[in-house]
C-alpha cells in the first residue's frame, strides 16, 4: 500500500488548520496519521456505489424558529471575557490579506 | 452515598438539601487531591442551592424530581460565570455566559451542581489521560485509567463524591468510563438530549447521558434532561419519554441479538461476562439470536474519519479573538497560530489535522465522503438487525480498566478501545452499559445493550435485570 | 459602449442581499443597523463554544420568494459549513448553502427587453464588521483591527447570475431590475450605500464566436455608478493586457471609487481550500407544496407587470412618461396614480406630478392621501390651479396635510373669475397696441409675451390655459 499521506501533506494540513509543527512533531504526526490512514483505506476499497451519504442519523426536515427577537447579552462581561478589546470592540493585531 | 432516588425523596420529605451536599463535599475533599475527580469546586454554589431547595420545601413547593440531588458536571457543559475549561488550556479560567440546557433541566428539577469534572481534551480520547490538568485516576484502582473521556464524570459516582453525574459520549465516552469505573452509563437516542451548550467534539456523533450507581437513579437523571429543546435543530420533536416507569418490565419475550462482531477480540474475562448475562437474561424469559453484523468492522475506520472532520471545523473557533487564551502574534494569522499551536494538546491538534486532511480538497470523496457511506451502511445493518431482534447484547470494552502510560503512545491501540460502542454513534442510537461481572485484578466489566433510536426504555428494563442478577440492587 | 477591435465583454453578477427580518439567521438577536458595537450579539452570533444554530423561518420564505420572483425552481436545500480562519467570522466558519441551494436556475427579464440568467440564490449568515486603525483605514496599513458582531449572522441572499451580460448599461439595469424586486417583496431595504446590497462582478472579454476569457472578480461595488464604472474600466484593462501580449490572471480585485480604476486584492493560486462538508448542527430543508403556496401568495405583484399596468393607462407613453411611471413603481406610487386613472384623470398629469413632486418628498407620503392627490391633478387639469400653482398645493399637502381646497384658498389660489381676467388681458391689450397687431396678424409667439404679461399682473393666480382662450376670442 502506498503511503497515505506525505509529511508536505502534514504541514500543509497544519497551515490550514492554523497549527505550527517543529520538525519532530512533523515527521511524528506524519507516522502516526499515516497509520490512521491505513485503516480509513480498508473504506476506500468498499464498492458504495448508489449508498446516499448519511450526515445526520435521523431524517428531521424543516426545523425553523419564528422571527422574533430575544434578548442579547450584555456586551460589557462579554468583552471583559475577551482576550484583547478597544472602543467596545475587539481587538485583534494586524490582518494580512483580505477575507474571500 | 444514597442514590438519588432516595435523597429527593429525602428532601422531598423535608430533609434539609444540605447533609448530601455537605456529605459530597467531605467526599470530594477526601479524594478529590488523589483522584483529580473536579477541576473546579462549587461549594459555595452548591450550598446556596440546596438552601433555597430547602426554602422551596419550607413554603410547600415541590423543588422537584431532583431535589437536593449533588451532582457532577463533565466541563464540556457550559455554565453561567463558572469555568468551563474542556480540560484545555485555550479556554482556561473562560467563564461561559450562559447555562447548557441540561443544565437548567437539573435546576429546574432540583438538582445541585457541585462543580466540573476532568475529561480528555475536548472529550478525545479514552483514559483522560489528555487533559491539560492531569490525568483522573480510577477511584478503584488509582494506578489505572478511569476509562473516558469522560473519566471525571465516572469517577466522581465511583468514589461516592456524587450519587449521578453528566458525561458525554462520541464514541463511548460515557459507556466506557462506566464500565470501567462499574457504573450504569448510558448514551442516549442523537436528538434525545439537547446538545444545546455542550462544546461540540463531533456534532453529528455527540450525546449528553447519565452515569449513575444504579439503573433507576440513571433513567431518572436521563428523564429529566431529555426532550425536545427549541434551541437544537437536531433534537427530537417528541416530549420526554418516560423512563423510570419501565425499569421494572423486565425481559420476558423480548428477543435479544447476540452479536459476534461485538464480542469478538475481547478479553476472556469479558467475553465470559457477556455470555453469562446472556444466560441470565435467558433465564428472565428472553429470547436469545445469535447474530453477525459484519459492518460494525468498518465503524472504527468511519468515526476516525468524520469526528475528527466535524472537530476540525468545531475547534476553529479556539482563535484567540472572542473569548479564552491568547498568544500574541505580529499578525493576525501568526496570532491565531501560535495561540492553538500553545493552548492545543497533541491528540486535539492530530485529531485537528487528520479531520482538516480528510476535508480537504482531493481527499473528501474517498476518505470523508465515503466514510458518510459507510454510516448508511451501518444504519441499514442496524435495522435489518432489529427487524430480527428487540435489541443487541456485547461486550462495552474488550478489557478491564488499563494502566495508565499503556496506550498513550500508540494512538491505534487507544482507539481500538472504542470498536464497541463507536456503531451506537455512528447510527444515532441507544446504548447502556452496565455493570455484571467481575474480572482481571477484580475490576468490574461492563456488558453493553444496544437499541434502536427512543428504545431507552427497553434497554433500562433489560439491565435492570442484569444489575438484579449481579447483585446490586 | 462599444469596445475597441470588436472586443466583447461578459460579465456575471453576484448580488448579497441582507435581509429584511426582525432577526439574525440563526438566533434571536435583532437585524439593525447602526446600534451600539456588540450590543446586538449572543453566543450564537458570537460563535461561543456549545452554542447552535437555529433557522429563521421568515428568512427562509423571504429566500423562497426572491426565488418565486427570480423564476427559480424552489428546491430542497441543505447548509454546509465555508471553513476559513477570519476574524470577522466568529465560528471560523461560514454556514452557507453549497451544492443544494434553495432556489436554482432562474432568470430576470429587463426593461430592455433582455433576459439574464440566474443560476442561483442561496441563503448564507453574513460576517462581523472590522474597522482598521492606522493612517489608511483600509486592510492595508493598519497596524490593528477592531471587529463589531453586530452583523454576523444577518440573513443574506447571494443572488449568481449567468454569464449574460454584455455590457455596463445592461449590468445597471440588471442590478436595478433586482433592486426593485426586492424592495418590493419585501426582502431587502435595497440600500447599496450601507451594504444592505453589495455587487461583485466577474468580468472577462473575449472576441465573439471564441471561448470566454479569464475572468477577473471585483469587489467593493457600492453603487449603481460604481458598478458601471468598474466593469468599463476592468474591460479596457484586460483588453490592454491582452492587446499588449499579456495574459489575464484569474484573481480577485478591489475597485477604488476615488482612482476609478481596480487592483489586485489576491491571486487564484492563493486561494482556500474551504473544505465544505453538511453543517451538522442544522436539519436539511424540504419545503412542502403548502408552504411554498403560501410564500407564493403572499408576493405581490412584481415591478414589471406594475410598470406594464401603469403603462396601460397611458396612451402612446413616450419615453419621458416611460421614465417616470418607472420612478413611480421604484418608489411605490402607484396607488397615486392608479387613484387619479379611476377618477378617469389625466394619467400622464398623475405620472408627472408622482413622479417629480411626490418623488421628491417620498418621506413625506403618510400625509398626502391618495384622494386629495385626486383632487389635486384634477384642479390642475380643469384650469382652477396653474401648474405652478398645483405643485406649491401638493408641497404644502405633503410637508403639513391638510386638503387641497383649503391650501389653495390659503395661498391666496383662487381662481381669478372670467370677468377679472377678462378685463386684465383688456388692459394689457390696450397698452400693448403693436404686439397685440401681430398677435392678430398670425404671429402665435405673441401668444406668450400675452400670457408672461398676465401672470405678471396676477401674480401667477391665471391659468395659462385660460389666457391663450380669453385671446384666441378676441383676436
Amino acid at each position: 500500500m502506498t503511503e497515505p499521506l506525505s509529511r508536505d501533506d502534514v504541514a500543509h494540513v497544519a497551515k490550514l488548520a492554523r497549527l505550527r509543527l517543529t520538525e519532530d512533531e512533523l515527521v511524528r504526526y506524519t507516522e502516526q496519521l499515516g497509520k490512521i490512514l491505513v485503516h480509513a483505506q480498508d473504506l476506500s476499497s468498499l464498492d458504495l456505489h448508489g449508498v446516499a451519504p448519511t450526515a445526520h442519523p435521523f431524517g428531521l426536515v424543516n426545523v425553523v424558529r419564528p422571527d422574533e427577537v430575544r434578548a442579547s447579552l450584555d456586551p460589557a462581561p462579554v468583552l471583559a471575557q475577551a482576550p484583547d478589546v478597544e472602543d467596545g470592540r475587539f481587538a485583534v493585531p494586524r490582518i494580512v490579506g483580505e477575507a474571500p | 452515598m444514597k442514590s438519588a432516588l432516595e435523597i429527593a425523596a429525602a428532601v422531598r420529605g423535608g430533609q434539609s438539601a444540605l447533609v448530601a451536599v455537605e456529605e459530597s463535599l467531605t467526599a470530594i475533599r477526601a479524594r478529590n487531591e488523589e483522584l483529580n475527580v473536579f477541576l473546579y469546586v462549587d461549594e459555595d454554589g452548591a450550598r446556596a442551592a440546596a438552601a433555597r431547595i430547602d426554602e422551596q420545601v419550607r413554603r410547600g413547593e415541590d423543588p422537584g424530581l431532583l431535589a437536593g440531588v449533588p451532582i457532577a458536571l463533565k466541563d464540556n457543559l457550559c455554565t453561567t460565570g463558572i469555568p468551563t475549561t474542556c480540560s484545555s488550556k485555550i479556554l482556561e479560567g473562560w467563564k461561559p455566559p450562559y447555562n447548557a440546557t441540561v443544565v437548567d433541566r437539573l435546576v429546574a428539577q432540583g438538582a445541585i451542581s457541585m462543580g466540573k469534572t476532568n475529561l480528555d481534551e475536548f472529550a478525545m480520547g479514552s483514559s483522560t489521560e489528555n487533559s491539560a490538568f492531569g490525568p483522573t485516576r480510577n477511584p478503584l484502582d488509582p494506578a489505572r485509567v478511569p476509562g473516558g473521556s469522560s473519566g471525571g464524570s465516572a469517577a466522581a459516582v465511583a468514589s461516592n463524591m456524587t450519587p449521578v453525574s453528566l458525561g458525554s459520549d462520541t464514541g463511548g465516552s460515557i459507556r466506557q468510563p462506566a464500565a470501567l469505573c462499574g457504573l450504569v452509563g448510558v448514551k442516549p437516542t442523537y436528538g434525545l438530549v439537547s446538545r444545546y451548550g455542550l462544546i461540540a467534539f463531533a456534532s453529528s456523533l455527540d450525546q449528553i447521558g447519565p452515569f449513575a450507581q444504579s439503573v433507576s437513579d440513571a433513567a431518572l437523571l436521563l428523564e429529566v434532561i431529555a426532550g425536545h429543546d427549541p434551541l437544537d435543530s437536531t433534537s427530537l420533536p417528541e416530549p420526554t419519554p418516560s423512563l423510570l416507569a419501565h425499569v421494572a418490565d423486565g425481559v420476558a419475550g423480548k428477543r435479544i441479538g447476540l452479536v459476534r462482531e461485538l464480542v469478538d477480540g475481547a478479553d476472556e474475562d469479558v467475553v465470559r461476562a457477556v455470555n453469562k448475562a446472556v444466560e441470565t437474561l435467558k433465564d428472565a424469559g428472553a429470547t436469545i439470536v445469535e447474530l453477525s453484523i459484519p459492518e460494525l468492522h468498518l465503524g472504527l475506520s468511519a468515526y476516525y474519519l468524520i469526528a475528527p472532520a466535524e472537530a476540525s471545523s468545531n475547534l476553529a473557533r479556539f482563535d484567540g479573538v472572542r473569548f479564552g487564551n491568547r498568544v500574541d502574534g505580529e499578525d493576525v494569522t501568526a496570532m491565531m497560530e501560535a495561540t492553538r499551536t500553545a493552548g492545543f494538546g497533541a491528540e486535539v491538534k492530530r485529531r485537528i489535522m487528520l479531520g482538516t486532511y480528510a476535508l480537504s480538497a482531493g481527499y473528501f470523496d474517498a476518505y470523508y465522503g465515503q466514510a458518510l457511506k459507510v454510516r448508511t451502511r451501518m444504519i441499514e445493518a442496524f435495522a435489518t438487525a432489529y427487524q430480527q431482534v428487540d435489541m443487541i447484547i456485547g461486550a462495552t470494552t474488550p478489557s478491564v480498566a488499563f494502566e495508565f502510560g499503556s496506550k498513550t503512545n500508540d494512538p491505534m491501540a487507544m482507539y481500538l478501545n472504542d470498536v464497541f460502542t463507536i456503531p451506537t454513534n455512528l447510527a444515532g442510537e441507544a446504548a447502556i452499559s452496565v455493570p455484571f461481572g467481575t474480572g482481571e485484578a477484580n475490576l468490574p466489566i461492563g456488558v453493553q445493550l444496544l437499541g434502536p433510536g427512543r428504545s431507552e426504555a427497553r434497554l433500562f428494563a433489560a439491565a435492570r435485570v442484569l444489575e438484579i442478577a449481579d447483585g446490586r440492587a | 459602449m462599444m469596445l475597441p477591435n470588436g472586443w466583447e465583454m461578459v460579465v456575471g453578477l453576484e448580488v448579497h442581499t441582507e435581509l429584511k427580518t426582525k432577526t439574525k439567521l440563526f438566533c434571536g438577536c435583532a437585524n439593525e443597523f447602526g446600534s451600539a458595537p456588540n450590543s446586538q450579539v449572543c453566543p450564537i452570533c458570537l460563535g461561543l463554544p456549545g452554542s447552535m444554530p437555529v433557522l429563521n423561518e421568515r428568512a427562509v420564505e423571504l429566500a423562497m420568494a426572491i426565488g418565486f420572483a427570480l423564476n427559480c425552481t424552489i428546491q430542497d436545500s441543505t447548509f454546509h459549513r465555508k471553513n476559513y480562519f477570519y476574524p470577522d467570522m466568529p465560528k471560523d466558519y461560514q454556514v452557507s448553502q453549497y451544492d443544494l441551494p434553495i432556489n436554482a436556475r432562474g432568470y430576470l427579464d429587463l426593461p430592455d427587453g433582455s433576459r439574464v440568467s440566474i443560476e442561483r440564490a442561496h441563503m448564507e449568515e453574513d460576517t462581523g464588521k472590522t474597522t482598521h486603525l492606522g493612517t489608511s483605514g483600509r486592510i492595508h496599513g493598519a497596524d490593528r483591527s477592531l471587529v463589531d458582531y453586530n452583523r454576523s449572522g444577518v440573513p443574506l441572499v447571494e443572488i449568481v447570475s449567468g454569464p449574460d451580460i454584455r455590457n455596463p448599461q445592461q449590468a445597471r439595469d440588471y442590478v436595478a431590475e433586482l433592486r426593485s424586486i426586492l424592495v418590493a417583496i419585501g426582502a431587502s431595504d435595497g440600500r447599496m450605500e450601507e451594504g444592505s446590497l453589495r455587487v461583485d462582478a466577474n468580468v472577462s472579454v473575449h472576441k465573439p464566436d471564441t471561448p470566454f476569457g479569464t475572468r477577473c472578480e471585483i469587489k467593493n461595488l457600492n453603487s449603481l455608478r460604481s458598478l458601471t464604472r468598474a466593469i468599463e474600466y476592468e474591460a479596457l484593462r484586460q483588453i490592454d493586457v491582452l492587446e499588449d501580449g499579456g495574459s489575464i490572471r484569474q484573481e480577485t480585485r478591489h475597485w477604488d471609487e476615488d482612482r476609478g480604476e481596480t487592483s489586485t486584492l489576491r491571486v487564484k493560486e492563493e486561494a482556500e481550500d474551504y473544505r465544505y462538508f453538511r453543517e451538522p448542527d442544522l436539519v436539511d430543508l424540504a419545503p412542502d407544496q403548502a408552504w411554498k403556496d403560501r410564500v407564493l401568495a403572499g408576493l405581490p405583484k412584481l415591478p414589471a407587470q406594475r410598470r406594464r399596468d401603469l403603462e396601460a393607462l397611458l396612451t402612446n407613453p413616450t419615453d419621458a412618461q416611460r421614465d417616470g411611471v418607472t420612478t413611480v413603481v421604484d418608489l411605490d406610487l402607484d396607488l397615486y396614480v392608479e387613484g387619479v386613472a379611476q377618477a378617469h384623470g389625466d394619467v400622464a398629469l398623475a405620472v408627472a406630478r408622482a413622479a417629480n413632486e411626490l418623488a421628491a418628498a417620498n418621506e413625506k407620503l403618510a400625509n398626502l392621501s391618495v384622494a386629495n392627490f385626486v383632487t389635486t391633478v384634477a384642479m390642475e387639469q380643469s384650469g382652477q390651479l396653474s401648474a405652478t400653482q398645483a405643485k406649491t398645493v401638493l408641497g404644502e399637502l405633503l410637508e403639513k396635510g391638510g386638503d387641497p381646497a383649503s391650501v389653495a384658498k390659503a395661498k391666496g389660489f383662487e381662481q381669478l373669475s372670467t370677468d377679472s381676467l377678462s378685463a386684465t388681458v383688456g388692459e394689457l391689450i390696450t397698452a400693448n397696441p403693436d404686439e397685440w397687431q401681430r398677435f392678430k396678424d398670425g404671429d402665435d409667439k405673441l401668444a406668450q409675451f400675452f400670457i408672461g404679461l398676465v401672470m405678471k399682473a396676477t401674480k401667477g393666480q391665471a391659468n395659462g390655459k385660460a389666457v391663450i382662450a380669453e385671446l384666441q376670442s378676441r383676436r
